[in-house]
């Protein structure tokens, strides 16, 4: 099982106000 | 990495993830990393709801340290959001079952003031100074706790 990371992180923002949902943002350089 | 899969779960059952990479992604991390002033990899921010920073975890952690600051973060905002029961729960999870972590003298700490918090009865405060007498005694948290013997 994986973090279902995403990746446009406005969105994520936008649907975290809507559901009241908190984010966990990761400024990543691991290779990909 | 996130190979741990209780980190994993933790964040996936406690979060909206989002990444963005410095080279996979560059746009989105300059225009990030400037907006929460956040330069330097790995770092993570949990946000609540609004955007609003609420706590940062920078450089690499092994799993433990890891799980109990993305757990210790997720109770900061329970506690930020005046969640007290919620908040004493989370804090006190972490020092229950992470107590070789950094996370967990912080942790205990504030699982003392979230029932004062919801209360305003002190026996909380007390309690948790008594505690730090026989746990994470060298902690810094501990000497902070001493005002409340």
């Amino acid at each position: 099982m994986e973090i279902s990371f995403r990746h446009d992180v406005d969105q994520v923002l936008k649907d975290a106000k809507a559901q009241q949902q908190p984010v966990l943002l990761d400024f990543s350089a691991a290779p990909m | 990495m996130w190979p741990d899969q209780r980190i994993v779960r933790f964040v996936n059952e406690n979060f909206l993830p989002a990444r963005v990479h410095v080279k996979n992604d560059a746009p989105a991390f300059k225009r990030y990393s400037e907006r929460y002033q956040s330069p330097w990899t790995p770092t993570i921010l949990v946000l609540d709801p609004d955007g609003v920073e609420q706590h940062r975890i920078e450089g690499f952690l092994p799993a433990d340290d890891l799980l109990a600051q993305v757990m210790l973060g997720r109770a900061r905002m329970a506690f930020q959001r005046q969640h007290w029961a919620e908040a004493e729960r989370r804090f006190r999870e972490i020092a229950d079952k992470l107590p070789e972590t950094d996370a967990a003298p912080e942790a205990l700490y504030w699982a003392g003031v979230a029932p004062y918090k919801a209360t305003g009865d002190p026996k909380s405060l007390k309690e948790t100074a008594q505690a730090f007498t026989t746990r994470f005694q060298n902690s810094p948290w501990a000497k902070k706790a001493s005002v409340w013997r």
